[in-house]
């Protein structure tokens, strides 16, 4: 079990002068996975890449790299030690250096044959097979990036960590590379720590989702999972987006009464006062005349997205609900909608205040 | 005013400062091939000429070498070592600035008399010269992208791995460049070497000029002289020019990395090093001039007196540099047109002039065409200004390159006409630039000895003639007050600027 495991950090904490940054984090990367840290900016991801680098001495806490101890109260393996290679957001490539030189940097013997055969690999899977003579001043921003993760990857690291790695280039490309990356992680048969704030980025991309609130792990699930089963109302909130409502769960722990009448839940919830979490896209706008409509609503807002767009609906009791849908079937303003609820929904208890 | 005869009247005052500047080279001409090209072939083709070429080129090339480590050694502890204390490190490390050389020379000569010759002059040279290297290369390390260091870290490189392998390759032309500054300084000063005793080019052209001036000889000297400082000048513009910056604009984020013992260690017994003979050696050895002062009279009002008229040419330097720099910088930076650099590129001429060349030719023009003013003030404030000119351009320059052109055009939309623009947009941002640069040319100014020692006006007595005519006669009880004077006039200004460029560094 053990034996797969590549990255394992338990009970990691820091802090810097009086704050605390991290807080017992505890975490595991399986080998030949893509792992996301997720988190919102200033949640301490990049401290704690750091720190997985080694480029930072953890204040508590034990750092284990395939199963052998590189941090804890006694032990500290230095970075230079770590086989830990590190993709940055803007690539960092060395300017004096050409692409060559780069992705050779990290190898031991620099002019052997080995080496050379090293870097024709890694400039074949990253797709740039004649760009080595190149300096980094004559590449793309994407094609940057690329050399740097050819440059980590060469080394062949117990685990590749990438900090944000396309947070400099623009949305399109941004799409194309990210696709481009996971294919040659895969294909390299890396594993991977890709810290990014994106959400879209990290449940498209990973195997699994960490998702790292206030200096801690708030849940660490499969993108699937981490979607639909949120294990509280902030991770709910921080992954996709919510509508909240104020519901009451029902004495079987199964069903919650909300403004939109009595819906089943997805997984028991303590009796009492609770926060209802709903995805916009369970909502269906119908006629007010619909026998199986929930609610009634007047129109007050809608957005026009292109491919989609969000209602702003007001039902009775002053509850306000924003419905994602297809852009062609957003209604009038003022008209009045049934609403429909599919699906089941999570509550969470709220605690009296 | 219509904005194109404006821009037609600044680009006049551009052409017209830089024509005074050019005034030495004409006289070089002239003087040269006034007695007919063999006469002037014959000054230069000598055996003793030769011997001041190899000599000369060996204690730049020293020099510069030992400039180049002690710079960069500086720039690195001020920078990136992370070592506590940064600015008050800056600043002890820029203080030699504020030490003239002949003064540092005297200091050391008073203490190991034996020390005089090349040893000497190769040591206050260098402990005088670093900081040309340090600054350039201080500005290019805290530019450097921290994210390099990591990776070179996660990828096995130790500390000192990381500045041979990814920091020094960075900063190769700030250190190129530097070292071509020093080159060009230790070629043009008069002063160490003329204290030490080390016959070089400006000393031997003083020499010649003294014994009953033989202009042919010095001119001749000067053309071989400005012959390389031009062609060590071009050597470094083009450096510059090529310069590419080290990751593009500010780092994305603070090195965050802990410094080790080792690191502090080094960082230490390295600075100690060099700020004990750059800085305490010469002020302990000044100091206790002023220990066998005490045993006979000061006359304190002549220390005042000094110190007063070199304050008040360094001011007026200073000012009319100011005013003559502003219209060829605004030219360089803000006129597309072809014409408008040349002004600019004349100043870049003008920079490889040594104080002694300049100071020799505008003897000979005030005896020829300003009799009126020669040995007056003017003339004094002239031949400074035409030393200091360039340095002041350049930095004037980089001041009015913070304007953002956008910034000038919004303001115009905004209804302000181009002089309004100027005083209430250009001028507001460039403020900072244009006061160091004035204090850097007071500090100059106030410093410089050979132009001020040649024209001085009959009777007056500058901080810098005064501690030259008691040194040279070795009275150094009588020069204490007047070098005490001179290092708290010349720390001001030096204070200041290191300070600012600590700042800078550290925002």
């Amino acid at each position: 079990m053990t034996d797969d495991i590549a990255l394992e950090l338990t009970d990691v904490s820091h802090r810097f002068d009086k704050s605390e940054v991290l807080k017992s984090v505890t975490l595991t990367v399986r080998k030949g996975d893509i792992t996301a840290l997720v988190g919102p900016s200033g949640s301490g991801k990049s401290t704690l890449l750091r720190i997985i680098a080694g480029l930072e001495q953890p204040t508590r806490g034990v750092v284990r790299i395939n199963g052998i101890t590189v941090a804890d109260e006694r032990t500290w393996v230095p970075a230079h030690k770590r086989k830990i290679a590190l993709v940055p957001q803007d690539g960092a490539l060395f300017p004096h250096l050409s692409v060559t030189a780069n992705i050779a940097f990290g190898l031991t013997d620099r002019k052997s044959a080995a080496t050379g055969e090293q870097v024709k690999r890694m400039l074949d899977l990253v797709g740039l097979p004649n760009a080595g003579d190149l300096m980094p001043s004559e590449l793309s921003g994407g094609m940057q990036q690329r050399v740097a993760l050819a440059r980590a990857l060469a080394t062949e690291p117990a685990v590749v960590l990438l900090d944000e790695p396309f947070s400099a280039l623009d949305a399109g490309l941004r799409e194309s590379l990210r696709d481009q990356v996971v294919n040659i992680l895969h294909t390299a048969g890396a594993t991977a720590l890709w810290v990014t704030h994106d959400q879209d980025e990290a449940l498209s991309t990973a195997d699994r989702v960490c998702i790292l609130l206030d200096g801690h792990i708030a849940q660490s699930d499969d993108p699937v999972s981490t979607y639909h089963t949120p294990t509280s109302v902030e991770t709910a909130r921080f992954i996709g987006e919510t509508v909240s409502l104020n519901g009451n769960v029902a004495e079987t722990g199964l069903s919650v009464d909300t403004p939109l009448g009595s819906v089943e839940l997805l997984r028991h919830c303590a009796v009492g006062p609770a926060t209802v979490i709903v995805r916009p896209e369970q909502f269906e706008i119908t006629s007010p005349e619909d026998a199986q409509a929930a609610a009634i609503g007047r129109v007050v807002a809608t957005r026009y997205f292109g491919h989609d767009g969000t209602v702003d609906v007001d039902i009775p009791n002053g509850v306000r609900i924003t419905v994602r849908l297809h852009a062609r079937l957003l209604p009038a303003v003022d008209s009045t909608v049934g609403l429909l609820v599919h699906g089941k929904v999570l509550a969470f208890r709220r605690d009296p205040v | 005013m219509n904005a194109k005869r404006g821009s037609r009247v600044v680009l006049g005052l551009a052409f017209a400062s830089a024509v005074v500047s050019l005034v030495p080279l004409w006289y070089l001409g002239v003087q040269s091939f006034s007695t007919g090209i063999e006469s002037f072939a014959g000054e230069i083709f000598q055996s003793r000429t030769f011997t001041l070429i190899v000599r000369s080129v060996v204690l730049t090339s020293t020099v510069a070498a030992g400039s180049v480590i002690i710079g960069t050694f500086a720039a690195w502890v001020t920078t990136l070592s992370g070592v506590k204390g940064r600015i008050p490190l800056t600043i002890a490390f820029s203080l030699p600035l504020a030490l003239p050389s002949y003064l540092s020379a005297f200091a050391w000569v008073s203490w190991i008399p034996s020390l005089s010759g090349f040893t000497g002059a190769s040591l206050v040279l260098t402990l005088a010269c670093y900081p040309y290297v340090m600054l350039p290369v201080a500005a290019a390390m805290s530019r450097l992208n921290p994210v390099h260091e990591d990776i070179a870290r996660t990828m096995g490189r130790r500390q000192r791995e990381i500045l041979k392998e990814v920091v020094l390759p960075q900063v190769r032309r700030p250190i190129a460049s530097g070292a071509l500054l020093v080159a060009l300084y230790t070629l043009s000063d008069f002063g160490a070497v003329a204290a030490m005793r080390h016959e070089v080019f400006t000393w031997v052209i003083y020499g010649a000029y003294r014994a009953g001036f033989n202009p042919t000889r010095a001119a001749a000297l000067s053309v071989v002289l400005v012959a390389a400082a031009i062609f060590i000048t071009v050597g470094e513009t083009l450096l510059r020019g090529r310069h590419y910056s080290p990751g593009h604009g500010e780092p994305e984020r603070a090195r965050m990395n802990r410094t080790s013992a080792k690191t502090y260690i080094v960082a230490a017994v390295g600075s100690v090093l060099v700020l004990v003979p750059a800085i305490v050696i010469p002020v302990v050895a000044i100091a206790s001039w002023i220990g066998r002062t005490t045993t006979r009279r000061v006359e304190w009002a002549t220390v005042l007196d000094a110190t007063a008229q070199s304050f008040l040419n360094g001011s007026i330097t200073a000012l009319v540099t100011l005013a003559l720099a502003m219209p060829v910088a605004w030219c360089a930076v803000r006129n597309t047109s072809i014409m408008a650099r040349i002004p600019e590129r004349l100043s870049y001429l003008t920079h490889a002039l040594p104080g002694i060349v300049v100071a020799i030719s505008i003897v000979y023009v005030g005896i020829r065409v300003a009799r009126p003013w020669y040995q007056q003030t003017p003339l004094l404030v002239f031949g400074q200004v035409i030393i200091f000119l360039p340095v002041m351009i350049a930095s004037i320059r980089t001041a009015f390159e913070k304007t953002p052109r956008g910034l000038e055009e919004t303001a115009q939309t905004l209804g302000a006409d181009s002089i309004r623009t100027f005083l209430r947009v250009t001028l507001p941002i460039a403020l900072p630039g244009l006061l160091a640069g004035s204090a850097l040319t007071m500090l100059a100014a106030v410093k410089e000895l050979p132009v001020t020692l040649l024209l001085r006006p009959t009777g007056m007595d500058t901080l810098s003639t005064k501690i030259w005519d008691f040194s040279t006669i070795s009275d150094y009880a009588a020069v204490g007050p007047f070098a005490v004077a001179m290092l708290l006039l010349a720390a001001l200004p030096t204070a200041l600027l290191g300070a600012m460029s600590a700042l800078r560094a550290n925002r």
